[in-house]
């Protein structure tokens, strides 16, 4: 039953949305029909993506991670996943990569039903998930087109050195955007770069405010299922635009909006009314079952105030910012300091802070059935955390984008578990002291 | 009088419990599930209610001088012999119910002559009753379903030979009416039975063939007391088809840490294994979940896992354990997986493994599986209490004893007779504080 949400008739849809909706829309226009524009695209990876630098040389960019986590939300992901696993891919094998794989094998036809075109380049910068290096091999492979590969140095000890920052800015300099020129055919000007960088900053600091929000009682976001959609423009193709600015100005306008009425997120189902529960989440949603999975939170009055899924594109709520200034560097330590780079312990003292920060009453990990880089660790992290806040965690297994792997029956005791485990501990006159 | 029930709907069975103000178990209720958990909460809160009435007639008798030194006889005589009463009145009424399913036109002759061995079958049945539940008998199950239908099926077998109508026929007609049987939540007027039960009692022994009329007063006035349902909690798989409200419902994991609390005060670390699941639980030195690990979508290595395998093995569930015990050699299953174990157990059979061997092992391998979740959820703390279905198996409590104190020492292992209501004692615990709290 639900009691926490008030029911609209119709769903509200804010500006923001509505703004979202078509920049991703255009962007898939803009793919479909690239060539016959006399575009060049460039697939890339969310993770320490460079998108200013790609716009640079005019590339249409596609994020085949996007386009498999729509594909799962229009219910296209299973048959790509098997698909995939048709020709070879096993069971195990991330599933972002095989619906990719998969949508390929069907024809190439993108989540909004407008073909994909093959892309000129594969600009991979890798940032901590191993896959998307062995994904970028099976789409080359494929495709049989250039590959431009950045090699940025993971934080094993949680902080940036020159070194690092100068390693990244010498491959930029003599691989990277040589291999952009050279496929594009257009050259290179670091002036047209700072522009985008110093939109990029705007838009940034506007998301920060916007994420900063869920401090709030009661938070007027939800900062992961809301959040996903908050970071879809600066995390994709269009950080650096003027698009993605008029966006984050239009969203923190309307979030501030909410603050001063001091009303809380909006869900599918309206405002939730009665915030009983506020967590920090670690670990992508599922996107198959996306709906009901967040249902089952509001519905328990249960809203995510901190996520760390909202920062593997880019953490930019410690002070970072993409600088006109410093354009290559600046890249650089983008690019280092995504949450997929960092180190197990350096997750950690983030999450940690964030339960600190955003007064949250737990802390839950969804773990990625398919995800092995991350899955990794993730036990001890949990435990880090517990005994650290001395807040009570949570634990619940889902997928990405295959639907086989949602056991809505097992997620929904688990939650429900959980949820009462952190009322009953509140009600007995809060949670156990930190150590 | 007042009464706070717990109802635990799982995946096998339903179990309940009725406690009085005070905490103090009155009784347990349990049922097959079956696949309508609202009547199997109804039925296994009867039976709870049944229960507490024996309860209370215990407490009645306890002082009785004529009873000394022999209460515990008589009162397990009694019990039995409202068993039969009860299982004779359902009788009547699967006969009823059979009878009438054979009278299909469509069966033309053949309704009549299935009719005529329903009638010859149902007599074997009723003769053969009062053996069922000789004081000391045991069976294969307690449930309707199950005594009748075994005793249904060998009798059909030794009346089948000579007529037109076939085995699988007089089976059919029993799957197609037992449902009806099994679903009809009784409707409380128990008294009769109660007293045709102590008329029984006396009579068949000599030893308390004078005690009737000092026993009646007594039994009458507990079935007179009024049970006031004060507060209802209900968990398990099967909560949230409960016609309860959301503040009348808890997760299993809440109660099943409550339960082990109440059952064995020191309980640090909680392993519970039911049909469907297995539950890790860490709790606090109040019954408070601290944390919990569960498995995940795939129920592997759970409950249901040990039934599949009785069913391959033509055996009753609860004869697993005691074969298991017997088992001279490890042999290792490598499967958790329920339908790779049944292929493993055929391989190992036809590889001449015996089966106590096997059966030993595959208890082991659901233990093994048990541990790594128990690992997750953070280890075993002293005191480690061990719940649910599977619990009442032995070699699955030899095995996991064996396994707790090899991976983190000597520990106190809980085991409780009662140990499948740990979930529904959690939730009439938490149904009494609501309340009384």
């Amino acid at each position: 039953m639900n009691t926490s949400v008030k029911q609209q008739p119709d769903v509200q849809k804010e500006e923001s949305m509505v703004l979202q909706k078509a920049m991703i829309s255009a962007n898939f226009d803009a793919l479909a029909t690239a060539h016959e524009d006399g575009k060049k695209i460039s697939s890339t990876f969310v993770p320490g993506n460079l998108n200013e630098l790609l716009m640079c040389f005019d590339f249409v960019r596609n994020l085949p991670e996007i386009n498999a986590l729509q594909a799962a939300m229009r219910k296209k992901s299973g048959a790509y996943i098997m698909e995939a696993e048709r020709s070879g891919q096993s069971e195990d094998v991330c599933t972002y990569v095989k619906s990719d794989l998969g949508m390929m094998a069907k024809g190439q036809v993108g989540p909004t039903g407008r073909p994909l075109p093959t892309p000129d380049l594969l600009l991979l910068s890798y940032t901590g998930c191993f896959t998307f290096m062995k994904w970028f091999e099976l789409v080359r492979d494929q495709y049989d087109c250039e590959t431009a590969m950045l090699h940025v140095p993971y934080q094993a000890d949680g902080k940036i050195t020159k070194n690092m920052r100068d390693f990244v800015v010498m491959q930029l300099k003599d691989h990277v955007i040589p291999t952009l020129e050279r496929v594009s055919g257009v050259k290179f000007d670091i002036d047209r770069l700072r522009g985008y960088l110093k939109e990029s900053a705007k838009a940034e600091e506007d998301l920060v405010w916007v994420l900063k929000s869920a401090k709030n009682r009661p938070s007027p976001i939800d900062a992961y299922f809301g959040g996903v959609y908050y970071c879809g423009p600066i995390f994709s193709a269009f950080r650096g635009s003027k698009g993605a600015t008029d966006y984050y100005r239009a969203l923190r306008n309307e979030v501030a909006e909410r603050v001063d009425a001091g009303l809380g997120p909006l869900t599918p189902e309206g405002i939730l009314e009665n915030e009983r529960i506020r967590l920090v989440v670690e670990g992508p949603p599922n996107w198959t079952h996306f709906r009901d999975f967040w249902k089952m939170f509001y519905d328990e009055g249960v809203v995510v105030v901190a996520s760390s899924y909202t920062k593997v594109g880019g953490v930019y709520d410690y002070g970072f910012r993409h600088d006109p200034q410093h354009p290559l560097e600046s890249l650089a330590d983008y690019c280092l300091g995504c949450y997929t780079n960092h180190s197990l312990p350096a997750r950690v003292d983030m999450l940690c802070g964030y339960m600190d920060e955003y007064q949250a009453d737990g802390f839950l990990n969804n773990s990625i059935k398919s995800c092995n880089s991350f899955s990794a660790g993730q036990l001890l992290m949990l435990r880090e955390i517990e005994e650290r806040t001395g807040k009570p965690a949570g634990f619940i297994e889902t997928d990405l984008v295959d639907p086989r792997y949602f056991s809505t029956a097992n997620v929904k005791n688990r939650l429900e578990s959980y949820f009462q485990m952190i009322e009953q501990k509140k009600a007995r006159g809060g949670t156990r002291t930190a150590a | 009088m007042k009464s706070f029930i717990g109802i635990d709907l799982g995946s096998t069975t339903t179990k309940a419990i009725v406690l009085d103000a005070d905490e103090t178990v009155l009784g347990r209720g349990i049922t097959n599930s079956r696949s309508n958990y609202g009547i199997a909460a109804d039925v296994a809160k009867q039976e709870a209610f049944l229960d507490a009435r024996f309860f209370l007639f215990r407490k009645l008798l306890k002082d009785l001088p004529a009873l000394k030194g022999r209460l515990d006889e008589f009162l397990s005589n009694f019990e039995q012999d409202f068993r039969l009463e009860q299982y004779l009145e359902q009788l009547v009424e699967l006969e009823r119910i059979c009878l009438e399913s054979a009278g299909d036109e469509r069966l033309g002759k053949d309704g009549v002559e299935t009719r005529a061995l329903l009638t010859e079958v149902f007599q074997q049945l009723k003769d053969e009753a009062p053996r069922q539940f000789e004081p000391g008998s045991r069976r294969r199950s307690d449930f309707f379903r199950d005594i009748a239908g075994s005793q249904y099926a060998s009798a059909s077998e030794s009346v089948v030979p000579g007529s037109r109508i076939s085995f699988e026929a007089m089976l059919n007609v029993y799957d197609r009416s037992i449902i009806e049987v099994e679903n009809r939540v009784g409707d409380g007027a128990d008294a009769a039975k109660f007293m045709s039960a102590l008329h029984r009692t006396c009579d068949r022994t000599q030893r308390f063939s004078r005690l009737l009329d000092k026993l009646r007063a007594p039994l009458e006035s507990v079935l007179g007391i009024e049970f006031e349902e004060t507060y209802t909690i209900g968990t398990g798989y099967g909560r949230a088809t409960l016609p309860f409200s959301k503040e009348h419902i808890r997760s299993e994991i809440l109660c099943h840490g409550l339960g082990a609390h109440i059952m064995h005060p020191k309980t640090a670390t909680v392993l519970d294994i039911g049909g469907q699941d297995t539950k890790a639980i860490q709790v606090d030195s109040q019954g408070i979940v601290e944390s919990f690990q569960m498995n995940d979508r795939c129920a592997a290595g759970c409950g249901r896992y040990l039934g599949y395998i009785a069913d391959e093995m033509n055996l009753g569930l609860h004869e697993l354990g005691p074969m298991a015990m017997q088992a001279t050699r490890k042999v290792r299953i490598n499967s958790t997986c329920t339908v790779f174990a049944g292929a493993e157990l055929r391989d190992r059979l036809s590889m001449g493994e015996k089966r106590e061997d096997i059966v030993a092992g595959l208890h082991r391998a659901i233990i093994l599986r048990a541990m790594s979740i128990l690992s997750r959820s953070g280890g075993i703390h002293d005191q480690f209490t061990f719940t649910g279905g599977v619990a009442k198996n032995e070699a699955a409590v030899a095995v996991l004893k064996e396994l707790a104190c090899e991976n983190y020492g000597e520990i106190t292992m809980n085991v409780n007779p009662e140990s499948i209501y740990t979930g529904a004692l959690g939730a009439a615990t938490f149904a009494q504080r609501v309340v009384l709290h």
